[in-house]
This record gives structure tokens, sequence and C-alpha cells, in this order.
């Protein structure tokens, strides 16, 4: 028999529902996995008896034949989601031991779908890095590794979340995506991952970053697992003011790889001088790929995509500083009191001991484009920029459907290997930063292995709301690329 | 632009992050290499373009004025670093 951890999540959810196994022998298999699993640092906090309460229910639920959609799967969640009970601390010293009162929106709706808790995921500091080496409680090591032997990252900033689907430590996972961080470490560790559109997933109980770019969204092996996650997660939140009041659509039976009559749009700007060998011969794969699914494909061009990453650390550090002004000391999280200190000693004690390298710098570079004097030339320059990407993708998509492009410029580097230049590390989200800008659904899956053999990503990008043409471009990527490969069991 | 020493110390006391003499410095080539990065949008003709406000079209809904939440002081409190008597603690504030 096949092991229940190499499941996916619709193979438990049917299993369950057959009798083929209980959900209580899925939620102990994946609680050993887990623990078994420590050496990857993927999860901050595991949650054993959360995933076995969950699994009993629906244990009780089939009995009693009143299944519900995620009964019987067990599923990790990011530390950025606060979780009623359990400890969120967004990978920060800051928000060590924060026990929140109250459930995030798209937790609760996972919970009420019949999901297990297995425990609360690793992430980058503030979910603000691209390789996962800012979280407080350490690096999260890819379960992947090169001919080399060296510890890589899983990607960030949902690095515990790829590397536990990568490692089968959990079927599935939520993440968060701000600049790529959902889609970059999917590409890294050999799953697929989507972003939907800006506004379709609540952010209500979700630590904010960057709250006009910040977006949960799915992450899963399979094109399916990520289609039957997301369903569950989206859905009008009236506690998000820039929830959108939206019908949710049924996006697993909405599934179809056949793409004809689609158009399919590559931009231009996606290949600039120097783009990786083994990239770009990828993405000429893809292209083949969806032509022989039946779609149309046009040369389509995104101007302004070489002003996006720039617009972004413009854009994101500036939301970044006015955000996290609410980690002061008073009211949760850490306080640091120097003795005989005042008020406005204690705000810059605590914020200097409970933040990092990364968010600090991105704290003070946010605070520099807002100052007086620099506000325009920097902020409001940004946000007409980030106007002109999204009327580049309005633009492109009337000529085609959906875009294809590689998700990341390069596999997996090292742990190490960018850490000493902040800058270098930023480049790194180039292909996925612009459909953040423009809020556009987009999905990263795998497309094969490198000459190290090493996951390499492609990705989907949609018109607004167009979740569905996402996953059906990516399902028939998915069944031409035939990606079986998995990590070494090392830990 | 670029920043100095002083000029980090000044944006770090905005922000209230203590910073000492040495990480100010450090800080100095790190911050001037992103700053110096993103002037490049400078560049980009943005004459007659209106800066962003809502990424997808979405108007701003209004709710019944209505109380929808309250009465639960101790969970509010309950992640305080300090509290006492039902309040936030801080220190002594004497302007």
């Amino acid at each position: 028999m096949t092991e229940l951890t190499d499941l996916t999540l619709a193979e438990i959810r049917d299993g369950v529902a057959r009798g083929g196994f209980s959900a209580r022998e899925v939620a102990q298999a994946f609680n050993a996995a887990v623990e078994a699993g420590r050496p990857l640092n993927a999860y901050i906090v595991e949650t054993p008896e959360k995933a076995l309460e969950a699994a009993d229910a629906a244990d009780k639920a089939r009995a009693a034949g009143d299944l519900k959609p995620l009964s019987g799967v067990p599923l990790g969640m990011k530390d950025l989601f606060c979780t009623e009970g359990v400890q969120t601390s967004a990978a920060s010293r800051m928000l060590e031991g924060f026990t929140p009162t109250y459930e995030s929106t798209v937790s609760a709706k996972l919970w009420q779908a019949g999901a297990g808790m297995l425990g609360k995921l690793n992430l980058d500091q503030f979910a603000m890095g691209s390789s996962n080496e800012t979280s407080h409680f350490g690096n999260v090591v890819s379960p992947w590794k090169g001919k080399d032997g060296k510890e890589l990252t899983p990607g960030g900033s949902s690095g515990g979340s790829s590397a536990a689907i990568a490692a089968r430590l959990c079927p599935a996972a939520t993440g968060t995506d701000t600049g790529g961080s959902i889609r970059q470490p999917a590409a890294f560790t050999g799953i697929a991952g989507i972003k939907p559109t800006y506004g379709r997933c609540s952010r209500w109980g979700v630590v904010a970053f960057a709250s006009s770019l910040d977006q949960p969204g799915a992450m899963a092996r399979t094109v399916r697992d990520n289609a039957i996650l997301l369903e569950a997660m989206a859905g009008f939140d009236p506690k998000d003011a820039t929830s959108l009041d939206l019908a949710v659509p049924q996006l697993e039976a909405g599934l179809s790889s056949s793409l004809k009559g689609k158009k399919v749009g590559i931009p231009k700007e996606y290949r600039p001088d120097g783009l990786n060998a083994e990239i770009a011969a990828l993405w000429d794969r893809g292209v083949e790929w969806l032509k022989d699914a039946g779609a149309d494909v046009v040369e389509v061009s995104l101007p302004h995509t070489r002003y996006a990453l720039a617009t972004y650390y413009i854009i994101a550090p500036a939301e970044a500083s006015s955000n996290l002004a609410r980690y002061d000391g008073v009211r949760y999280g850490l306080r640091d009191l120097p003795d005989g200190a005042g008020l406005q000693d204690m705000y810059a004690a605590t914020r200097a001991a409970g933040f990092g390298d990364e968010v600090k710098r991105r704290i003070l570079i946010g605070t520099y484009v807002l100052s007086a004097g620099f506000y325009d030339a920097y902020y409001t320059q940004a946000c007409k920029v980030r106007t002109l990407i999204a009327r580049d993708f309005a633009q492109a998509f009337e000529q085609c459907d959906v875009l294809l492009t590689p998700t990341a410029p390069s596999a997996a580097f090292a742990l190490g290997e960018k850490k000493a230049d902040p800058l270098e590390m930023y480049l790194n989200d180039v292909f996925t930063v612009p459909a953040s800008l423009a809020g556009l659904p987009a999905m990263s899956v795998p497309g094969g292995l490198s000459s190290e053999g090493l996951p390499l990503g492609l990705q989907i990008i949609g018109r607004p709301l167009d979740e569905q043409g996402v996953l059906n471009a990516a399902l028939a990527l998915e069944e031409r690329a035939g990606f079986a490969a998995r990590p070494e069991k090392w830990w | 632009m670029s920043v100095d020493s002083s000029t980090v110390k000044k944006v770090a006391s905005l922000a209230r992050i203590a910073l000492t003499d040495a990480q100010a410095d450090a800080l100095v080539p790190e911050l001037n290499s992103i700053i110096g990065w993103v002037e490049q949008l400078g560049e980009v003709d943005v004459a007659g373009v209106e800066p962003m406000t809502a990424v997808i079209p979405n108007h701003l809904r209004l709710r019944e004025d209505v109380v929808t939440d309250g009465a639960i002081r101790d969970k509010v409190l309950a992640n305080a670093p300090q509290a006492e008597h039902g309040f936030f603690a801080v220190p002594k504030v004497i302007e």
C-alpha cells in the first residue's frame, strides 16, 4: 500500500470518504512525518492534537454521512495566519509567544470545511525575504539537495510551506504572496502554488506586511489540490475592506486541460539578455506543451516590466513601515523597557530588539521614501509607475487569455549564497513581482529539473478574477510535464 | 539622493528604532545601494498618469452604523506585556 503521506489532498479526501482508511490514520501518519521532519525546521509550532481532533470529527462525520469538503485533510498553516490559542509569531522575536484570541478568516474557513491543523509553518520574518533566512526561528532547509550536497533554500517567504509539502510533512498548506512568496518557493521545491486575484481571500487575521499587495493563497503538489484548497479559502469577508464581494467559482469542478480556442501570451520583456539557458529552454518546452493542449501562442509586450522591481521595493517597504508601526510594546508582543526609560525610549528599544535586520532595513527604506520632501519623488512616482505596469497587463490581455513565463530566474540557491547583498536577493523576484503589482492571479507549476537535479517552475498569469483560466492552463502544463521527481529523504 | 549616517539616524528615530553608531554606519551603504537602484523610476514618463489607489476596481462599502463588537476587554488585554486594572500599562509619561 502507498504511504498515506504520499497521497494528494484529493486522494486523502476521497479515501476517507470511501472508507479506504480513516482520517485518524492519515493524521497519525502526518504527525509522525512532522516529528521526523524536524531537521528541515519547517514547523515553528507542531499541533498534532489539533490534527487528531479534526480527524476524529471527520471519522464521525463519515459514519453519520455528513462529510465536509475537506474532512479528513490535515494542513500546514503558514505562521502569518492568526490561530486562536496557538502562537502566531510571523517568525519574529517581536511576536514570539503572541497567542491570538481570535481566528483569521481564511483559517476559520478551512477548519469549518473539516480540515485539521498539523502546525504553524516557518517563514521569512514578517514575510520579508525570498529565501527563508530571515526567520527568528532559524532557516528552513529545503528537502532538495544539489549535487554538491549543500543545504538549499526552500524559497521565501512561504518556505516552511514549500519545504513541508515537498517533504511530505503535509499534503497542502496555506501561503501568502506579496511579491512572489507563494510562487517562488513552489518553484524551488517542485510543487504548485497559486496566488489568487487581490481581494479573493480575506486578509483579516493575517499579519500585515504590505496591504495593497498581500494575498493569501494555496500550495500543494498538484493543480487539482490547489483548486480544492483555494476554493475553501476564498470568499467575501466584510471584515476586510478590500475583500471582493463575489461568489467563489467551483474551481475543482471547472478544471479542464483543453486549451482549444485559448490564446497564450509570451511577454518578450521576460527574456532578458543573460537569461539562464535552462530556464529559457524550459520556457520553450512550456510553449510547446500549451500548443499541444490546443492553445494559440502570441508574443505580447509588457514594456514597463523592467521597472516593476524598483516600484515594488518602494511600495512594499512604504506600506510595511506604516503597518509595522503597531509594534510598540504596549498592546501585544515584545516589550523592552530599559531602566528609567520613558515611553519613546521604550518604543525604540522594543523595536530594535524585536525586529530582525531585514525588517529594520525595509522599515527604514519605507520611512525614508514617505518622509517629508521625498514622498512625491519616490512613493507617488512608484504608484504612478504601478498604474503603467497594470495597464501593460490590461493591454496584453486584449490579445491573449493567459501569460506564460518562468517563475524564477534560477533554481534554488544555497543557504547563505545571497544573504550578504540585499539587492541581489530582491532581484530573485523579477518574474513574480509584476503580477503582484497588478493584483492578478498567478500560479507556479513544476516544469522539470535543472542539470543539477533541482526543480524549475513555470508561471501562468491570468486576467483579474480568472483563477479558473490560470488553473486550467497550469493543469495542461502539469499533464505534459509529468513531473514525478521528489527529494531523496535525508532527514 | 544618498543618505549619510546622520540621515540614517534621523530616519531611524522617525521609525522609533534604536540604532548604535556602528549599526547606523553599516546601514549607510546598504540603504544607498537600494535607494540608488529604485531611483531609476525617475526616468519613467508619468505625465498624465494617476497614481494607483486600488489594484482591482472595488468601491468602499458602508455598513450599518451599529455596534458589532465589544465587551471583550480581557481578550484585548490577554497579550499585553503589562496590563493592570483592565488597562494597558506604560511607563510614566510626564511632559
